[in-house]
């Protein structure tokens, strides 16, 4: 057979189903035999699109999400998406065509070092030189994308290794030296972690992505549980779990809520399962948590003690972490109860009702964008997929919507790429057809992808997109307004260009409009019951908003800015008045 | 603070791209990086030297662990371990100064390998504090250029990089 068939044959194997790519010259010989192939390929508009659609599909169901793409241009626009993908750990695998063997290094037409230009964003690639070992690597691409800590990883095969004929042998068992990912904790290791626990007065469970990626909600609720420790879930780890959990705190960091910020702050003891204390969540990390021991769970030995010292280690899979952790401390919970935490979880539900996320919608005012995921998360129940692009509607949807289950919130958390949204949602869609699935976009990061209803629109791919259009670059506007004394540079686009409604109807999908707080409701159920084509919403939103809690880059956590509703006790400092307001009118045409 | 670390790994294409890209990418300082097969065919051996500031080496052997075709990582204290470096030197000599870098040589066990009316050229092997003794004495007389081939290095005694007791030290 030919390398094509092998590689189409190899990605059966492994049990790929679904295929995001676009076609191009050097890939070509891969499409012919896909046309033979029970594998679904889904041509995407563009291949950061097919990318992120592929992270998308492997963060809502688990399973290895997959790209393809030519060599030059087809790879260069796959990197924004696998790097999102590396930041976050999402396995995905992507094949690229390369040049052929004799033209590499020559600069031929349409060359580029595939290898080489995704080698800091992959956990690992290949360059296939011989038909014969494309079964193997295939197989072996797909085992590291998926175990250890996962990750995106590239195979780029050369135009003439898939045409070439060779006789096909399936993959052997994967052998690779140098790649032993640990698992299983360490006995010791759990034990002095659940002595720590035993001693602690103000602990905190600090969940982060890895138990989302291990599968591990159900054992951190029991844990929880067993322990009667609160836990804060992570923007990676928001429905690790339930929201309305009574030991859930929610999300801490740069927009956490108060309780959970605060709640790592003042504890004596993080448990931290999962988690790369991000800067977004740690602030000035040598003002992070000051006085808490540190017991830090992860599957991947670099991220421990990278950047805060963690005083019991622990390399492992998150799920048997907390599983030989559960069997310890109910080992020792035989002889001895467990330590008294009702002065901290006192404290702690103060803290809640005290401070919950706070905005103010104002009858007949402009819609606030809080108002609007508040309201899609209660119509939709929690219950659906939520992606999500990167900006102030990002932060909201994770305050706003009350997550019940892993999986169901689709971020770009690491790298923050715009444009994630759409495509993501396409992916999740995909992967869980039974499942609603929502796109909480700005129209920022809209417009970086909306090609993307092209393929979802052609593809009865019904995704519903909630555009949060508040007609700036949000956040940024928002940092112009707090740390540049209000000079907003360069950060607006008007309501209008382009009109959403139209541009969602040229796409073949849907459009709706909601400009007042009256039309929200009645526009989210319109899409709902709309299952055939792909939706877009557009919900002209206040564009002075403004997301808070807020901890500054680079300040401590303890510096926590509260927001307007709190300083002025509901008064509103961003009244939009005279000519501070937005204008909605478009620009006068023909300048 | 300077580190000598030794790495084994899969002879394959871009390797040393890998574990370079990976020291610049997260910001370590390759102060050297020598390059060479094993006794062991299908893998090479790299010896770093590595300048880490402010941060533990684990850092660094963390990192190198994660890549796919790194089988080993040790560091090397420079008191359990042999360390040479391989040093090619001109420097500037004529008649009367002539003599006078021969006999450095000499005391150095340095090999005169090219000499002109005008120019020695040194090859001198050893620690690195050898190799800067000699430089030091032999830059009033000019130096024209050197080379130097990086740090290698192997533990002393018995032991071998893949023996478990080794492995623990790191
Ligand atoms: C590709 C990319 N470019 C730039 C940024 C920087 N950035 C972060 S948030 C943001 C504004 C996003 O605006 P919008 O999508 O309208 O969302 P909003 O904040 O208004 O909700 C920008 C420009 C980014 N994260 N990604």
């Amino acid at each position: 057979m030919t390398g094509a068939q092998a590689l189409m044959r190899a990605l059966e194997a492994v049990g790929t189903t679904t295929i995001f790519g676009i076609p191009g010259g050097t890939i070509l010989p891969a499409y012919d035999p896909l046309l033979d192939s029970p594998i679904r390929h889904i041509l995407c508009r563009h291949e950061q699109g097919a990318a992120h659609a592929a992270d998308g599909y492997a963060q809502a169901s688990g399973r290895v999400g997959v790209c393809m793409a030519t060599s030059g241009p087809g790879v260069t626009n796959l990197v924004t998406g696998l790097a999102s993908a590396y930041m976050d750990s999402v396995p995905v695998v992507a094949v690229s065509g390369q040049v052929t063997r004799a033209a590499i290094g020559g600069d031929a037409f349409q060359e580029c070092d595939a290898t080489g230009i995704t080698l800091p964003v992959t956990k690992h690639n290949w360059l296939v030189m011989d038909p014969g070992e494309i079964a193997q690597t295939i197989a072996e691409a797909f085992h590291v994308a998926s175990t250890g800590r996962p990750g995106p990883v590239l195979v780029d095969i050369p135009k003439d290794v898939l045409q070439a004929r060779f006789p096909y042998a399936e993959a052997g068992p994967v052998n690779l030296p140098g790649y032993q990912p640990k698992v299983k904790p360490n006995l010791r290791q759990i034990k002095e972690a659940a002595k720590l626990i035993l001693a602690s007065e103000r602990p905190v469970i600090y969940a982060g992505g890895g138990i989302i990626k291990a599968g591990a909600a159900e054992d951190l609720r029991r844990l929880a549980e067993l322990a009667g420790i609160h836990v804060v879930t992570t923007l990676m780890a928001r429905g690790a779990i339930p929201d309305a959990h009574p030991l859930c705190l929610g999300m801490p960091g740069m927009h956490g809520n108060y309780t959970a910020v605060s709640a790592l702050q003042r504890s004596d003891l993080l448990i931290a399962l999962g988690p790369r204390f991000d800067d977004r969540v740690t602030g000035k990390l040598a003002a992070f948590a000051p006085v808490a021991k540190v017991i830090h769970a992860d599957i991947d030995p670099a991220e421990i003690s990278k950047n805060r010292h963690a005083d019991v280690p622990i390399v492992g899979d998150a799920k048997l972490v907390i599983q030989e952790l559960i069997a310890v401390l109910e080992a020792e919970l035989a002889t001895r109860p467990m330590p008294d935490y009702s002065a901290w979880t006192g404290q702690l539900t103060d803290w809640r009702t005290q401070f919950p996320y706070r905005y103010h919608q104002p009858e007949g005012g402009l819609i606030k964008p809080q108002y609007v995921i508040e309201r899609l998360g209660q119509i939709t129940d929690g219950n659906a997929i939520y992606a999500s692009g990167v900006g102030q509607h990002q932060m909201w949807g994770s305050q706003f919507i009350n997550f019940r289950r892993p999986r169901t919130w689709i971020n770009s958390g690491g790298l923050g790429a715009m444009g994630f949204g759409v495509p993501a949602a396409m992916g999740a869609k995909v992967a869980m057809p039974g499942d609603e699935v929502w796109c909480i976009d700005g129209d920022g990061c809209f417009q970086m992808t909306c090609q993307e209803l092209a393929t979802m629109a052609y593809e009865k791919i019904p995704v519903k997109i909630a555009i949060v259009n508040n007609g700036y670059l949000g956040m940024v506007r928002q940092w112009q307004e707090l740390f540049y004394a209000e000079r907003y540079s360069e950060v607006k686009f008007g309501w209008d260009i382009p009109d959403y409604v139209r541009l969602a109807e040229a796409y073949g999908c849907v459009g709706l409009r909601a400009e007042s707080v009256d039309d929200v409701d009645a526009v989210i159920e319109k899409a709902r019951g709309i299952d055939d084509r792909p939706v877009v919403i557009d919900f002209r939103c206040d564009p002075f908003e403004n997301c808070y809690p807020m901890v500054a880059a680079g300040a401590s956590n303890d510096d926590i800015i509260m927001g307007p509703e709190f300083e002025r006790d509901h008064e509103r400092v961003h009244e939009p008045q005279g000519d501070m307001l937005y204008d909605p009118e478009p620009p006068e045409e023909d300048a | 603070m300077k580190h000598t670390v030794s790495i084994l790994v899969e002879n394959k294409p871009g390797v040393l791209t890998r574990v370079s890209s990976l020291f610049s990418r997260r910001g370590f300082n390759i102060h050297s990086l020598a390059v060479g097969t094993t006794e062991s065919p299908g893998v090479s051996r790299m010896t770093v030297v590595v300048d880490l500031p402010d941060k533990p080496l684990e850092h660094v052997t963390k990192q190198l662990h994660k890549l796919i075709n790194v089988l080993k990582v040790i560091e090397l204290e420079p008191g359990s371990s042999v360390v040479r470096e391989l040093m090619l030197i001109k420097v500037h000599a004529e008649s009367a100064t002539r003599g006078q870098v021969f006999e450095l040589a000499e005391v150095f066990r340095a090999n005169i390998v090219d000499v002109t009316s005008d120019s020695v050229t040194a090859e001198i092997l050893g620690p690195p504090d050898k190799l800067a003794a000699f430089e030091d004495l032999v830059r009033p007389f000019g130096i024209i250029e050197l080379v130097k081939t990086g740090r290698i290095a192997l533990g002393r005694g018995t032991r071998g990089i893949s023996d478990r007791q080794l492995r623990a030290a790191v």
